[in-house]
This record gives C-alpha cells, sequence and structure tokens, in this order.
C-alpha cells in the first residue's frame, strides 16, 4: 500500500492558532509531531491540518501514477453529482493540473453533471435553482462541461447498449512510449513559436489558453447532448411512469443506477472521452460490495468496485477516490473550501430497511462505530478481486452481455442447482405461462454458485410461450442473474426507455436467425458454427 | 454556543445554521446532554436518522470548532461559551 510520502515531512508551519485549549488532545500530529492535530483517520493517527492536506494530494496522485491508466493528452470526463467525493475529485484533479510541469497531470478534464431531480422528488424550480447552482461551480472551475437530464435516456441510442471491443493495450511500455511521446511532442510544439525560452511557462499558458477555448465552446457541445437545456414535459411524465411503476426502492435504486451508466457512456463516447472518472470513496465501495453481493452481482465485483472497469470497451471507468474515507473527504472539503452541492437522493429520508442498498450502509457503519477496521478490510478485499478471463477468448460476440450491465452473463445452462436455477423455477411457478427456453447465447461460465440446494429440471419444460407473455420472457433471458431478480419488480415493460427496448428485440431477432441457420448445419464444432455465421 | 448543520439539514426543517443559547443547568453541558436537548428542540422529523443510542447515527460527522471530536473526548466534550459544533452527514441521500 501507498505510505504517506516521507518527502512531505518537512514540519508544517503550525499556523493553527486554537481559540481553546482543548482539553484531552496532549497529542501532537504523528507527522511532523508539532502540529495541532484536527482530525483522527485510520487507526487513530492524529493529523494536523498542514499534513493532512498533503497527505491527502499526495494519495489522489499516486493512485494515479500506481495504475498508470491514463494516459497523457488523452480526455477524461469527471462524473460529477454534487456531492463530497466527486466535488473532491475534482478539486484534486484541478490542483494537478495547476502543478510546475514536471508534477502536473497531463490528462485533458471534463465533467459531466447529471440532473436526477425527477426522480428524486425535486419540484421543475428546484431542479432549476440546483442547475444554476452547479453552473455556477462548475464556471469557477474552468473545465468544459454538459449537463444532462436523466430524461435524455429516452432519446439515447441502442449503441449504448452495444460494448466496443477494442484492441488489448495499456502495458507499462507502451504507457512509457505514449509518455515519452507526449513529452516530445510538447517540446517540439514549444520550439517552434518561442525557441527555447521558457518552456514550462510557456506549455502552461497554452493550457490554460486551450481550456478558456473549451469552456466557451461548452454551449455548443451541451447543445449536442442535451438538445433543449429543458426536458420535454412527456419525457418527465414518462421518466416519472417509469419509476412510480418499479415496486421497491432497492429496484429503483439499481434502476437509476444502470440509466445513470448509460448517460454517462453515451456522453463520453459523443463527446470523444475515453476514461471516465467516478467518485466513489472507500466507504462507498465497502458499502457497494456488501450491497452488490447480496443483490447477487457476486460474479461483477471486480468489474463495480475494482479502480477500473472496461466492461464497455472502448471508454473505460475509473475510481481514483477510492483511496479516500467518506471521513478524509468530508474534512478536506470543509477544510478547505471544496464546494459541494446538497441534491435530495432517490432515498433522501427513507427509513433505515428502505432498501438492501440503505440497510447495508447502515450494517456497515454501525459495524464500523464498533470496529474500525470493518471499512478497510472490506474495501482490501475488493482490491485483491481478480476479473475472471471471459472463457478463454476475447471479449466478443461470443460473449453473451446483460442488457442492462453490461457484464458478461453469468447465468448456468439448464439444470442447475444454484441460486439462478431457483430464481427461474420461482418465476415459473408465479406465471405458470412464460417458461424461459434455455438461454440462447453462449452458455455463460459457471454461476457464482450461491448454493440453493434447489434441484430441478424446469428449464427442459419447454411449454409453449403465450404470444402476449413472449416479449418479457425473452426480455429476461437477456439478463444476468442480478438483473433478472431486480426486473421482477418492475411489472412493466413498456415504460422502459426505447433503447433498451429495441435493442432487446434486436438481440432477440438475431438469435431466433441464429437458431433458423442453424437448422441448416450439420452438427459441428463451435468454431466451424461461428465461421459459417460470420459469412 | 451555536450548532450549525451542514448536510443533514432536511431533517431540521432545512436550516442550515442554528444559533442557540442553552438554558443554564447544574451540571456543565456536554455534548451528550447537547444532542438530547437538539433531539427535543430542533429536530423537525425523523430523530432516528439523526441520533440512535445517546450518539450521532454511525455515518454523521462531529466537528467541534473545526476539529475532530475524537480528539476532544467526543461524547463528554464540556461546551464553552461560543463554540462552533458541526455535523456532516456522510450517509447516502443525506
Amino acid at each position: 500500500m501507498c505510505q504517506v510520502g516521507e518527502d512531505y515531512g518537512g514540519p508544517g508551519p503550525a499556523e493553527l492558532q486554537p481559540k481553546l485549549s482543548w482539553r484531552g488532545c496532549e497529542q501532537k500530529c504523528m507527522k511532523c509531531k508539532e502540529g495541532l492535530p484536527v482530525l483522527i483517520i485510520r487507526a487513530g493517527d492524529a493529523f494536523c491540518k498542514d499534513c493532512f492536506k498533503a497527505y491527502y494530494i499526495h494519495k489522489f496522485r499516486a493512485m494515479l501514477g500506481k495504475n498508470r491508466l491514463i494516459f497523457p493528452g488523452e480526455k477524461v470526463l469527471l462524473a460529477w453529482s454534487g456531492g463530497p467525493s466527486s466535488s473532491s475529485m475534482i478539486w484534486q484533479v484541478q490542483e494537478g493540473l495547476s502543478r510546475e510541469s514536471a508534477k502536473r497531470l497531463r490528462f485533458v478534464p471534463g465533467i459531466v453533471y447529471i440532473d436526477e431531480g425527477v426522480v428524486c422528488g425535486q419540484s421543475p424550480e428546484e431542479r432549476a435553482k440546483t442547475v444554476t447552482e452547479m453552473k455556477l461551480i462548475l464556471q469557477t472551475v474552468g473545465f468544459p462541461y454538459h449537463i444532462v437530464s436523466l430524461e435524455e435516456v429516452f432519446n439515447l441510442p441502442t449503441s449504448v447498449l452495444q460494448p466496443v471491443s477494442q484492441g488489448p493495450r495499456g502495458s507499462e511500455n507502451t504507457y512509457k512510449e505514449a509518455v515519452d511521446g507526449f513529452i516530445q511532442q510538447q517540446q517540439q510544439q514549444q520550439r517552434v513559436p518561442e525557441e527555447g525560452g521558457r518552456e514550462a511557462v510557456l506549455s502552461d499558458e497554452q493550457i490554460q489558453e486551450k481550456l478558456r477555448q473549451l469552456s466557451t465552446q461548452d454551449p455548443v457541445g451541451q447543445e449536442e447532448v442535451t438538445g433543449d437545456s429543458l426536458p420535454r414535459p412527456a419525457q418527465i411524465m414518462a421518466l416519472m411512469t417509469l419509476f412510480s411503476s418499479v415496486k421497491t426502492l432497492t429496484a429503483r435504486e439499481e434502476l437509476l443506477q444502470t440509466l445513470r451508466a448509460h448517460l454517462i457512456l453515451h456522453v463520453a463516447r459523443v463527446q470523444g472521452y475515453s476514461k471516465v472518472m467516478l467518485g466513489d470513496s472507500c466507504t462507498r465501495l465497502a458499502i457497494k460490495l456488501m450491497t452488490n453481493l447480496a443483490l447477487g452481482r457476486g460474479a461483477f465485483l471486480a468489474w463495480d468496485t475494482g479502480f477500473s472497469d472496461d466492461r464497455h470497451g472502448d471508454v473505460v471507468m475509473l475510481r481514483p477516490m477510492r483511496d479516500y474515507t467518506l471521513k478524509e473527504i468530508a474534512f478536506y472539503n470543509r477544510m478547505f473550501g471544496v464546494p459541494s452541492v446538497f441534491t435530495p437522493a432517490i432515498d433522501t429520508k427513507a427509513p433505515e430497511k428502505a432498501s438492501i442498498h440503505r440497510l447495508m450502509e447502515s450494517f456497515i457503519l454501525r459495524l464500523q462505530a464498533q470496529f474500525p477496521s470493518t471499512i478497510s478490510t472490506v474495501y482490501r478485499t475488493s482490491e485483491k478481486l481478480v476479473k475472471a478471463p471471459r472463457n478463454g477468448d476475447a471479449a466478443g460476440a461470443a460473449t453473451a452481455r446483460c442488457l442492462l450491465c453490461m457484464c458478461a452473463l453469468d447465468i448456468d445452462s439448464a439444470d442447475s442447482a444454484t441460486a439462478f436455477g431457483a430464481q427461474t423455477l420461482e418465476h415459473l411457478a408465479q406465471k405458470p405461462s412464460p417458461a424461459p427456453a434455455p438461454p440462447t447465447g453462449a452458455s455463460g461460465r459457471p454461476c457464482c454458485a450461491q448454493g440453493t440446494r434447489l434441484q430441478q429440471d424446469c428449464c427442459r419444460d419447454t411449454r409453449p410461450l403465450s404470444e402476449r407473455e413472449e416479449p418479457r420472457a425473452s426480455f429476461i433471458e437477456q439478463l444476468c442473474y442480478s438483473c433478472r431478480v431486480n426486473m421482477k419488480d418492475v411489472p412493466f415493460l413498456e415504460p422502459l426507455p426505447p433503447y433498451i427496448l429495441m435493442e432487446s428485440q434486436c438481440r432477440r431477432q438475431r438469435a431466433w436467425e441464429k437458431q433458423e441457420i442453424q437448422e441448416f448445419l450439420f452438427e459441428e464444432s463451435e468454431e466451424d458454427k461461428d465461421e459459417i455465421y460470420q459469412d | 454556543i451555536s450548532s450549525p448543520i451542514g448536510g443533514a439539514e432536511l431533517l431540521f426543517d432545512g436550516v442550515k445554521k442554528h444559533q442557540v443559547t442553552l438554558p443554564s443547568q447544574e451540571e456543565p453541558w456536554d455534548i451528550r446532554n447537547l444532542l438530547l436537548w437538539i433531539k427535543k428542540n430542533l429536530l423537525k422529523e425523523r430523530p432516528e436518522l439523526f441520533i440512535q443510542g445517546d450518539s450521532v447515527r454511525p455515518g454523521i460527522l462531529v466537528l467541534i470548532n473545526d476539529a475532530d471530536w475524537e480528539l476532544q473526548g467526543e461524547l463528554d466534550y464540556q461546551l464553552q461559551d461560543q463554540d462552533n459544533i458541526l455535523f456532516i452527514s456522510t450517509l447516502h441521500g443525506g
């Protein structure tokens, strides 16, 4: 693990003048041994303000430096919710970009804010007020930004649900080459306008100039994504219908996360960002890990909670704030005046047991209050998870992906004694007509096997599908275990945004065609089949 | 003695800053008493989302004059005149 850099060890000036003599705080800052401590982090380490700042900034740069995933000059989209973690992330990026040339971060940032007001119970006036507040902050930051309302999901293309495969890259060597190339290129650029001269200063100005240009261009870019600054009333209604049709808060929260992820991905693709930074903190990730386990997403934990998430292929999601606890973030924001905007979330003021997310949060935090290493232990686990290779071959048409969360399908073939099997059985018991046919695509890897001891062979039981129920049954078939469970609380498919339904139909069509063709083929090995199909 | 509320203000009718004068009592005021007093006098709804047991709900941070309350004896800290007590919610949804 990354230790706090010793080079920061210089005694921080003890500027902090305490207003009062604090009782019971004889201790000094554990770093500089001089400053008055203002907070305790980890297991009882007291830090003074200056040492905490150095520690905090170092951590962000170390996280990026350690992972070496962001190439110089790359466009990186910062997903901002207005909350403390993502706000802090933006400030860290800004800090990193304002450094002198040797230590400066070298990527080109942009910010996306998704206005979810409609599902969080905000009135149109409140939403307008929030957006104004957001804009004010965004303008002081000075990065190009995109404000998108959640209603935009009704305009998304189906391509959002199709992963774009990309050749493997990012090995140590190529990263170094990229950095060297970038530096050389930069030096050449500088030499042209002014022979030698003050390179560092000049490049600073250049970048600032560039950023300014981007910012002024922004209204155009924003137009492209949002179309209109205000969503149309019909879409607001449609979104409200969708969310009110969902039966539980757990499913609503999951649906919101899915739609939000699709929107962010779309903005990134349209605007040419190849990386997206998310603001998940260590505390949040520990909670998310446990929540997702409970939701049946165990097979995807490495993607859902790891540092990088490459499920979409071309756009990679990163979580650079994953080393910070929420306590550190809250203190930093408070001490150094990082502005954040409070907006109600979908579960604001909900009782503690209203959803799995909510329950898991209070469970972890209460455990943490008694056992201070709870969160870090859970979090370290998420660090160690390794992404399973997808059946040996490179990602592509061969792997079936969940329609909603875009993870490789974790479903079993027929006949399994797993939670998945039990879930299918349950589904059958409730609604006798739509017996799901065996999964059409590649039969997934062995399921996460959550040890339900039910032996059944429901999937062989292929009763005729009733015409009306068929779309739903085949829609469900295209989902992973967790999304299937979740869809149980979404009684109607119709209110879902069109891009999801269209892609679902498309996949069904493709599967059907594939089946048709196969009837004319002799039994062949898997590879041959694929070849013929591609021809 | 004042006690502004950050983040969790929704439970306090949306008011972020409270300037309060505590009634004098025989034993000195500590945070423990203050929480009880807040529960009785300031909290507008769902007290269980702010206070649990005799302390704040896990996930809500307490700052005494902008420093971590863990450095100052937590519930046993004795309030002084003009103290600034800040509550920050780190919970999802505030």
